[in-house]
Parts: structure tokens; sequence; C-alpha cells
């Protein structure tokens, strides 16, 4: 069994993992997968664009939360690697809301009093459970706490081992697919036809169009612009300590770059007795 | 290597402490004093990996353990709002205990592979194998149950597919998974019970660490020539601090690819339906569990049978404790043992190929060829190794590990 040999079987192996991958990826042809989209929180050294995770919370606020529940604190509107508003802010848009107390007053009866930071978003006030919102839509709208880290599409052999290298990393599949969804709403006299939903026929009509919200910092009122920023958003709502993360991870990874050098050449030093 | 130990402490308090209790005696003797072939490569450096990793598991496991609430109403909010978001610095350990859980069994099968290329397992080292074999089984146990912990869609599936496979027991099968269950289906008994038994394996792991270590030392390490230590003053070095600073220096690279994991790709393996809360009226499209149990997945898929699927699974794992028996050729190396060499590679191939299969669905085309690729699994050990391992024509082997690797010794070896 010479080199040769073992390098021929290897790349035959390969080859046809390739072809197997590619022909299943042939399937996909009238099921396009969402587009790959450039996103400021993508790549080692990303992080959430705070105008933009404004926006795409002012787009959840006024569109998705009629039907969508967010059950996050207040408070995590403040918190750093976020949209980044301001104590007061989020004091004061908690109190605009009306939650249901914990426990029940000293009469016994359950009552609402206004929102305070510490308070969870209130579910959509029209549907307290999965099984009103399903009486009513035929299916529950999905809580959309880890939305975003729930959505994925087959990439296929080897497009699944490049996702994982430094440099070609993909995480952002979530928000990549949102955005498509929203987008997705090609064929105008069929509200529930879906470009890139499996199956093309969503639950979901289309939720928002050009015009919907009014933006306060000038960004044109587009729906792919709703899209992008509403995806940003709930991708901080799934994972809003992505900034901290990739920050310590340059640190620790630096940290460990450098302990493995000098553990290396300690290790020559040691062995250089011996050999 | 085996015996009392020779240690001495420099200080009074530690000949009192010595003479009670003889800790430090016998971490000299095993860990610093103790001779290991000076010719070993850098895959002997996986056992102190596998240690670190297991001690990493339990620490990170305890903190979760503080914050999860093993209820079936409450389990994937404590994981998902309250450790993710809340806890101080609770994502960081959760995605810790879930990429180590990988990195665990990335690195137990490099170990394995390890033993089976250069004859590891063989003669006196058996005992050791087999309980090699026996923590991997409680590993992937283990492994399992976690994965329920968090209860969302993909661990509700993978504990109803797991657990439904004692049905398939005739006579028994139904009581059993009864029994497993604490109801008629996966349900909030089962959750407990598994929270249980993942906070007790891991011990149960440890205490066999203890005994795979304990039976590793008394024939000593296996080495990359296959040739036992003859002359403990010219074919080894002492643990201390030759094996040690190159387990720590191997560490140090396993930590950067476990870093990689857990800081910029923490969800790459983590399969998006379970970031859904388990319901048991919506089964994922695809169930499929975490990678390092796709190989026995698709051999369960493979056999069309529901029992001798699953018999095959166990036996995919029993076969593996069979192996000493199975490969009886005196020459343990695969460095000099080419043909055996060859279908080592294949066996390579052939779990590699396994392992995707078991991420697809099944289909017409996949079956036969799943099927092929299990032949070629069992064959590997039910065939080639026996037939093998007295037909094969070896190459000759070194005299002894200081004639394989010091450069000065007329005496060459001729691979």
């Amino acid at each position: 069994m010479t080199r040769f040999e073992i390098t021929a079987l290897a790349t035959a192996a390969f080859a046809l993992a390739l072809a197997a991958g590619l022909a299943l990826a042939q399937e996909g042809a009238d099921q396009p997968n969402p587009p790959r989209q450039e996103w400021s929180f993508a790549g080692m050294f990303g992080t959430f664009d705070q105008a933009q995770l404004q926006r795409g919370f002012q787009v959840y606020k006024e569109v998705c939360s009629n039907c969508h529940a967010l059950t996050i604190p207040f408070r995590t509107l403040a918190k750093p690697g976020g949209p980044g508003y301001t104590e007061n802010q989020v004091k004061t848009l908690a109190a605009t809301y009306q939650v249901t107390n914990a426990e029940p007053n000293d009469k016994g009866e359950i009552f609402k009093r206004p929102g305070t930071p510490a308070d969870d978003f209130p579910r959509p006030e029209a549907y307290p459970n999965d099984q009103a919102a399903a009486a009513t839509f035929g299916k529950a709208p999905p809580d959309m706490n880890l939305l975003a880290k729930s959505l994925k599409y087959e990439r296929g052999f080897p497009w699944f081992v490049f996702d994982a290298l430094p440099g070609l990393e993909y995480q952002e599949m979530g928000a990549d697919y949102i955005d498509a969804i929203l987008n997705g709403y090609t064929k105008p006299d069929d509200p529930q036809w879906n470009l890139y939903y499996p199956g093309h026929k969503i639950a979901m009509p289309q939720p928002i169009t050009n015009g919907a919200v009014a933006y306060k910092d000038g960004t044109a009122p587009t729906l792919t612009n709703y899209a992008k920023d509403v995806s940003a958003f709930l991708t901080w709502a799934a994972e809003p300590n992505l900034e901290e993360r990739k920050k310590i991870g340059l640190r620790v990874m630096l940290f460990l770059f450098v302990l493995a050098g000098l553990l290396y050449f300690t290790k020559k030093r040691i062995w250089e007795e011996v050999h | 290597m085996s015996g009392p130990s020779t240690y001495v402490p420099k200080s009074a308090i530690g000949r009192w402490f010595e003479a009670r209790l003889p800790l430090m005696g016998m971490v000299h003797s095993s860990f610093i004093a103790y001779p290991v072939p000076r010719n070993l490569n850098y895959m002997w450096t996986f056992g102190a990996i596998l240690s670190f990793m297991l001690v990493a598991q339990i620490v990170t496991g305890v903190v979760l353990a503080m914050h999860y609430i093993p209820s079936a109403n409450e389990a994937f909010d404590s994981v998902t709002n309250d450790i993710m978001r809340n806890v101080n610095y609770g994502w960081l350990v959760r995605y810790m205990h879930t990429n180590g859980a990988s990195l665990f069994f990335f690195a137990v099968y490099i170990h394995m592979f390890r033993g089976f290329y250069y004859g590891s397992f063989k003669p006196p080292r058996e005992l050791l194998w087999i309980i090699g074999v026996i923590i991997y089984f409680l590993m992937m146990a283990t492994a399992f149950m976690g994965y329920v912990l968090p209860w969302g869609s993909m661990s509700y599936a993978g504990a109803t597919v797991i657990t439904n496979l004692t049905s398939a027991i005739p006579f028994v099968g139904n009581s059993i998974a009864h029994w497993l269950w604490g109801g008629y289906a996966v349900g909030a008994p089962t959750l407990t019970r598994f929270y249980s038994l993942h906070y007790l394996l891991p011990f149960i792991i440890a205490a066999f660490v203890g005994l795979h270590v304990w039976a590793l030392h008394v024939p000593g390490q296996n080495n990359p020539d296959g040739v036992e230590v003859q002359n403990v003053d010219r074919d080894t070095v002492a643990f201390t601090p030759y094996a040690t600073i190159k387990d720590v220096f191997a560490l140090s690279i396993f930590l950067i690819f476990y870093a990689w994991l857990i800081f910029y790709i923490p969800n790459y393996l983590l399969d998006p339906d379970n970031s859904k809360v388990a319901n048991p009226l919506m089964t994922p499209a695809h169930v499929v569990p975490e990678w390092y149990l796709l190989p026995f997945y698709a051999i369960l898929r493979a056999i069309p049978n529901k029992l001798m699927g699953v018999i095959a699974l166990f036996a995919a794992i029993v076969v593996l404790a069979l192996v000493p028996w199975l490969d009886r050729s005196p020459v343990k190396s695969a460095k000099y043992r080419p043909t055996y060499r060859f279908f080592f590679w294949v066996f390579v191939v052939v779990c590699i190929g396994l392992g995707y299969l078991g991420s697809q669905e099944p289909t017409e085309g996949t079956a036969l060829i799943a099927r092929i690729l299990t032949a070629g699994y069992f064959g590997f050990f039910l065939v080639v190794m026996p037939l093998l391992s007295f037909t094969e024509k070896t190459k000759p082997i070194p005299a002894s590990i200081a004639d394989a690797v010091l450069p000065n010794k007329p005496a060459q070896a001729q691979a």
C-alpha cells in the first residue's frame, strides 16, 4: 500500500462525497436558499449597529408585536451590546406597557400595572397563549426570543465544512432567513405564497410593505430596509451577548496563541537533551 | 512501573502526611517518575486532553446545574432565558458545556483511532481497552441524556427515538419503554430522571478513568513502533518534564479549537430545531442526533427490521470490546503492517461516510450505500482483522524503541 494508493483512495472518497453533496443540492432549484446578506455583526470582529437595532426594534414594536411575543426584559434594551437606549428611555418605554402583576393584590385580584425595566415585554394582548393564537390564525406565531437561532436551511457538502472555518464562518443563517422571508412575498395575488418558505405556503400573510413604518433617523422606509433592520434586531434578541462574546474571544485567542507558542519552545528546549 | 513509590518528601510535615496517606508518593510514581517510551508522538497526548475535558464538563455542568430547572414546563426557559441572558456569563458556561461535549467526543475518537492504528488494544492491554470501551459507552449515554435536558424540539425527538429502541425487544419491550419513560411517552418524569442520571454518570466515568489510568500504568504506554519497552534507561524518559510539557502544549492547541468554537461559532454544532421548545405534537422535519452519534444512527437506519437495527446498533459498540481477540497479529503497529494500514484508512472513510449518511434523510439511493458501509464497518472487525492476523506480510519491526528512535545506533529499523 503505497502513498500514491492512499492518496488516490482519499481523493476518490472526497470526490464521491462532493458528487453526492452536489446531487442532493440539485433538488433545491425551485426552492431557492435565502441569499446571503452582509451583516455588521458577522465575522470575528462583527458588532451590532445600534441605529439599525433601534430601527429594527421600532419595526418589531409597531408591526410584529401585534402577533409575535418577545419575552425579554425591558432593561436589556439598555444593556451594552444592544440597541443602546438610555435607562430613562427604557423606563419611559416600559411605563407605556400594561403588565400583569405576578402576585394578586390584597383583595386577591390579578391586576395590571405600568411596566418597569425589570419586567418582560408582555405577550400580544389578543393572543395570551399558543392555543388562542392557533385558533385565530391556524398556526401560533412563533415566539421571537430565539427565532433567529431556530431557522436553518441545508447547506450541503462541502459548504457546511467551510461554514466553520475562520474567515468563512457563517453564523447568520437565521438573519438571512428572516430577511429572505420578509422579502419573499413575490406573488401579489397570493398573500400566503412565499418564495423562500419550504413548500412556498406560509401561514403568515405579508406582514409589512413599503412605507408601513416611519423611520425617525432618515433611513428610507422601504421593505428591504425594514427586513434588514428587523432581522438584525431579532438576531440581537436571540444573541444579546454577541459583541461581548466576540470581544472576549479575541482576547482568549490571542492569549492562547501566545501560550501555545511559549509552550512549544519550552517543549523543544526540554526535549533537546533527550534527542 | 508497578510497586511502592520511592518518593521521600523533603519537609517534616510532608513525611508526616506521607506516612499516613501516601498521596504524594502516588502522584510522584504515576506522573513524575513514571517512565514513558521516548518515541511517543502527539497522538498520545489525547489522554491528557480527555482528562482535562472531563473536568471541564463536570465543572461547567455543576455551574449550569445551579440555574437549570429540570421541569418540563421550565427547563427550556431556564436555559434559554435565564442561563443564556440573565446569569452573569451564563452564556459562556453554557456554550463551554455544549461545545465541550462535542470536543470531548472529537478527542475520544482520535484517541480510539490511535488505538486501532498502533495496536494499543493488544496483549497485555486488553483490559485497558475494554475499560476504554466502557467509558465510551458511558459517554454516549451521558451525552444523549444531556442533550434531552434543554427540552428543545430535537431533545424531545431524540429522547423519543432512542427510548423507543427498547420497545423493539420482544415480549418485554413495551414494558421496559414505559418503565424508562415513567409514563406512556417521553414526558416530565423522563426529564427529571435523565437529569439525575446525567449528573451521576460523569462521576462513574471518572471512576472508570481512574481504573483506565491504573490499568495503563501496569504495562505502560504502547508506542508508535509497537515494540515493548526492554530497557527503561534507553527506551524511556520520565513523565515529568517530558510528557508533561508535551501534553500541556497539545492541550493549548486543543484549547484554541475549543475557544474558536465557543466564541465564534458556538451555534455551529447546535441544531436550530433545539432552539424551539419541545412540542409533543410537532416533530422536527429531520430528526438527527448530535454529530458524534451519527454513524450509529446510520447503522440503525440501514437495517430494514426494527429489532435487527437495534441489535446492529448495539453490536457496533460491543464489537469494539472484542477487538483484542479479533486482531491477533503479533505486530502491533500499523507502521509495519501495510495491508492493515490500508484497511484502517478505508475504515476511517467508512465511519465518516456513515456519519454523513446519518445526518441525511434516508432515500432509496442512500439506503444501499448505508448498507454497504455498515457491512464495511462490521467487515473491518469481523473479517479483515482476523484474516490479516496471521496471513499478513508485515515489515520487520525494530529491535527496540531505542533502535527505532536514536540516530546513533547502528542497528537501524528497516521500515
